[in-house]
């Protein structure tokens, strides 16, 4: 009976090796995976016990942990957290993270590569681990006075304002209106954090929304930057070239036409490229995007950074859109290169047409992550600038807008951004959206030769009547604010 | 290490090994001193993870175990000494390790299961004891084969009868009496080992000889079907009605291999196999529990009833390479961790280290357990030794592999660790059997001292 006995031996030793095969596979192979899903209760509950990497700006942090009593070591706070929910997002026991916090994550929770050094000396010191900072590219001023200018617009104001460093792509302010608090999130009784997250979900002016990056808006009149660039990029054009004016186009395959703005004739049946910039002369800039046709533009949109998400460091960026085929077609290029009909794009890309205007052509890749740094502020990474694209436009195209755009803020729609002493560019936009209020647009950049600031500023409700509703009006003096605090 | 013996052959006809085994007690001893090591020091970890303190009551506890497991060497060294000495300390270590993940489960659900595992470990130790000093014979036994049958399939029909019966988590395999909850399965997996040794000695001739070939595989007469047929009817009665099914595989599974060591004919093998698979495929079309289980286990994320299994995997791969540490760790977030979940909760706490020391002292209990098969000079201890050692190798895989998602999970309890009278005491006995026929197999052979007559010759027996 030996041979059989031998024989299960090796039965029992298989058994046993497929056993230890196994578990390894588990515990090492899967156990990343399985420590990553959503679901896992562990993994969350470790976090929340743990003392979470603050997130600041200027020094001061907008983000940090706290030790309490109670099931949970630490809490959340957010410091001015309405003001800067939009970039911090929330962390949340139940409904996990966004934001700041969810991009960052692996860093404010301390499971980073790079804070692996760390984490072993902690190990070795049977401390418990510490997450690193994160801190941010904005500019407390520029952030201040954005949400100021919104809110100054009253109750329910729908809007959003980007401000980006030109040179560096640096972001210096992000704003959006409405927005939440956080730390309702962040609590610890689950209770009122389900109460809290109802509410929100329930509002319907979807304050948990970033109008600022997340969400794509017609761009109105500001999109002419893209089609002036196209016309001079194009060689055909210079900013003393005589283009058509007057009180309205006729457009091709229909018996439609296109009239101006509040139905003036731009000063004149022929006018220069710069008079049309200073009058946002619909006439002239449908009939550019007529003559050069919507590949061109789309080319040059996506020159500046169009079709392609902007950044990763705040979760679902929207990305922006300049169709073409059917959606730019005939008549419909026309609309398009006004920036009404089918166009789509972000306070941030538009800011990011205007930033790289502002940079010499150059489009600068916008980041809001300065440095990283470990619990003991030893730092990390610190974000180098690179180019997103450069070349968007040729220097001296560059400088042609710049110079358009300065004539507009002189003398043109956008003598609201005018600041005493420095040399302004900038653009207004009053983008019709169906049978709502329209969406008033305004970006600019200061000062004009040697710029350390490019805004752009969109509000698409406000507890105004909607004849009120123009860029000039409601938007140029957000962005002046903006560019002021930055300039200070 | 060995003295030379000369090599006899005995009734059974298998070769006695070459040399003459050293009794080793005091290897054995050494052994001990260190698994004591492990559990106390395990009980103790435990308190300075959760409290910050080493337990208070840690000299009692520490000296109850000591002198349980001490009380268990003397015996043995009494009245087994040349019993195999690795598979007391193995066992006294797994039970250790056990004792310290209960009690760190009741510090996290101010439980008092730790306590009473003490008592059933202790219940199982008299037991341990009861079997070394009123069985000096492991031959004995064969005469109670069909008594165990018997009474092996009564205690399997026991938690059928109402209000005796007790469904725990959809398996119907507890009594309850008296106020305590009682798995007979568990007790009947050692009768069976015996009655199944029992009768395949006196019938393993025919079941080996008759038959005929086919395509090199000899395959068995028709009329000698009954046995297997009888067991798997009983294994798939267990499984429909209980809805068990780690225990019905596990008894399968024994009776068939115990048949191939007794008939040395894969034949068999291949014949139980098919019928496994068939009534695995039966009960995979009729019962919506046995679809339920598969179906979890290859995706469990896409079911609630992977809850469970997903806990599990979570605990094991939170604990990852060296584990979060004794109290560190938050195994309670498992089902039933103190049970069928406990290699998950251990996993956690100590990592894949921990459960790789786990699996391989459960190893060592099996190669053992087998060595002592091997060694044996009689065919019904051989049976007995290598059916109970891979009783326990099955119940192992079965519960080990359903707790890491290997295989479909089932209930079973992890021997000697998981939280449970029945199972404990019942393991306890096998080690006891297991030591028994390990020593008969290890002692030396009766050497003949003068011969003063023809027929009569004075035995030394030791």
């Amino acid at each position: 009976m030996n041979k059989p006995i031998r024989r299960m031996a090796l039965v029992s030793m298989a058994l046993f090796l497929g056993l230890l095969l196994n578990a390894t596979y588990l515990q090492y192979w899967t156990a990343d995976d399985l420590n990553a899903r959503a679901d896992n209760k562990r993994v969350r509950d470790a976090e929340f016990s743990r003392e979470r990497g603050a997130i600041l700006v200027n020094g001061r942090p907008i983000a940090e942990s706290v030790a309490v009593d109670g099931q949970y070591e630490f809490l959340r706070e957010y410091a001015q957290p309405v003001k800067y929910a939009p970039i911090t997002g929330y962390y949340s026991y139940t409904y996990g993270r966004s934001g700041v916090e969810q991009t960052e994550n692996t860093i404010l929770s301390g499971s980073d590569p790079r804070l692996f050094v760390t984490r072993v000396i902690d190990m070795l010191g049977n401390q418990q681990p510490k997450g690193g900072s994160v801190s941010l590219t904005l500019n407390r001023r520029a952030q201040d006075a954005a949400w100021e200018g919104l809110q100054a617009l009253g109750q329910g104001t729908k809007g959003a304002v980007v401000a980006i460093e030109p040179a560096s792509g640096k972001i210096l302010a992000m704003a959006t209106s409405p927005s939440y608090d956080p730390n309702r999130l962040a609590s610890h009784d689950f209770r009122q954090v389900q109460q809290a997250w109802g509410d929100l979900a329930d509002d319907g002016a979807r304050p948990m929304a970033n109008r600022a990056a997340q969400e794509l808006f017609p761009p109105g009149s500001t999109f002419k930057l893209v089609t002036a660039a196209a016309a001079l990029e194009s060689g055909q054009y210079q900013p003393g070239s005589t283009v058509p004016g007057g009180f309205s186009l006729d457009l091709p395959q229909t018996t439609n036409t296109l009239p101006n703005d509040g139905g003036g004739n731009c000063g004149g049946d022929r006018i220069t490229l710069t008079q049309a910039m200073q009058t946002s002369c619909n006439v002239t800039f449908g009939h550019l995007g007529l003559e050069l046709g919507p590949e061109a533009i789309a080319e040059q949109a996506e020159a500046f950074g169009f079709g392609e998400r902007p950044f990763e460091e705040l979760p679902a960026v929207a990305t922006s859109d300049f169709p073409t085929g059917d959606a730019t077609d005939g008549p419909l290029a026309a609309y398009a290169a006004i920036g009404q009909g089918s166009v789509r794009t972000s306070p941030l890309q538009m800011a990011l047409v205007t930033a790289g205007i502002a940079n010499g052509g150059d489009v600068m890749q916008p980041y809001l992550v300065d440095e990283v740094r470990s619990p003991d502020l030893d730092v990390l990474d610190k974000t180098e600038p690179t180019a997103l694209r450069s070349g968007a436009v040729s220097p001296s195209v560059a400088r042609d807008l710049t110079r358009m755009l300065v004539a507009t803020v002189d003398s043109g729609t956008a003598t609201a951004a005018q600041i005493p002493g420095v040399e302004v560019a900038g653009k207004t936009g009053t983008a019709q959206s169906g049978d709502g209020p329209p969406f008033a647009w305004f970006v600019s950049f200061a000062p004009a030769n040697d710029s350390r600031v490019a805004v752009a500023v969109m509000i698409e409700d406000a507890n105004i009547a909607r004849t009120d509703i123009a860029g000039g009006r409601l938007a140029a003096p957000i962005a002046k604010a903006v560019m002021e605090a930055v300039l200070r | 290490m060995s003295a030379p013996a000369t090599s006899r052959r005995n009734g059974s006809g298998s070769v006695s090994s070459g040399f003459t085994h050293r009794r080793r007690r005091g290897a054995e001893l050494v052994l001990l001193l260190l698994s004591l090591a492990v559990g106390i020091g395990g009980y103790a970890a435990v308190g300075i993870g959760v409290d910050g303190e080493v337990p208070t009551n840690i000299l009692g506890y520490g000296g109850w175990l000591a002198l349980l497991v001490l009380g268990c060497h003397v015996v043995v060294r009494r009245t087994a000494p040349y019993a195999d000495p690795v598979l007391l300390p193995v066992v006294s270590a797994l039970n250790g390790l056990g004792l310290a993940m209960i009690y760190r489960i009741d510090l996290a659900r101010d439980g008092s299961l730790a306590p009473n595992q003490l008592v059933w470990m202790t219940l199982g130790v008299i037991l341990f004891i009861t079997v070394l000093l009123a069985l000096p014979d492991h031959r004995r036994l064969q005469a109670f084969t069909y008594t165990s049958g018997f009474a092996a399939i009564v205690l399997l029909l026991l938690p059928l009868v109402p209000g005796l019966g007790n469904e725990i988590r959809g398996a119907r395999i507890w009594i309850s009496l008296f106020g305590f909850s009682f798995q007979p399965g568990e007790v009947a997996k050692v009768l069976l080992v015996i009655a199944f040794a029992g009768y395949l000695v006196l019938h393993r001739d025919a079941l080996a000889l008759a038959g005929r070939r086919l395509l090199f595989v000899d395959l068995p007469r028709g009329r000698d079907l009954g046995p297997i047929l009888g067991m798997w009817a009983i294994s798939l009665a267990i499984l429909v009605l209980q809805r068990d099914l780690g225990s019905s595989l596990l008894f399968f599974g024994l009776f068939l291999v115990m048949l191939y060591i007794a008939t040395e004919r894969p034949g068999w093998l291949i014949v139980g196999g098919l019928m496994f698979l068939a009534g695995a495929a039966l009960a995979y079309q009729l019962f919506g529990h046995v679809r339920i289980r598969v179906l979890t286990w290859l995706d469990p994320f896409a079911y609630d009833s992977g809850y469970q299994i997903i806990q599990a995997m979570y605990g094991m791969a939170w604990g990852g390479l060296v584990g979060r540490g004794w109290g560190q760790g938050n195994p309670t977030q498992t089902p039933v961790p103190e049970s069928d979940f406990i290699v998950a909760a251990l996993g956690e706490e100590l990592g894949l280290t921990g459960v790789m020391a786990i699996i391989l002292l459960y190893g060592l209990i099996v190669e053992r357990g087998l060595r002592t098969a091997l060694v044996c000079r009689d065919a019904f201890g051989k049976l007995v030794a290598s059916g109970l050692a891979f009783v326990v190798a099955l119940q192992v895989f079965v519960i080990i592999g359903g707790v890491t998602k290997l295989i479909p999970l089932t209930g079973l309890t992890s021997p000697f660790i998981s939280y449970g009278g029945s199972s404990l005491v019942a393991n306890w006995v096998i080690i006891a059997l297991l030591l028994r026929i390990s020593d008969q197999a290890r002692r030396p052979l009766p050497e003949f001292t003068g011969v003063t007559d023809d027929d009569t010759q004075v035995v030394r027996t030791r």
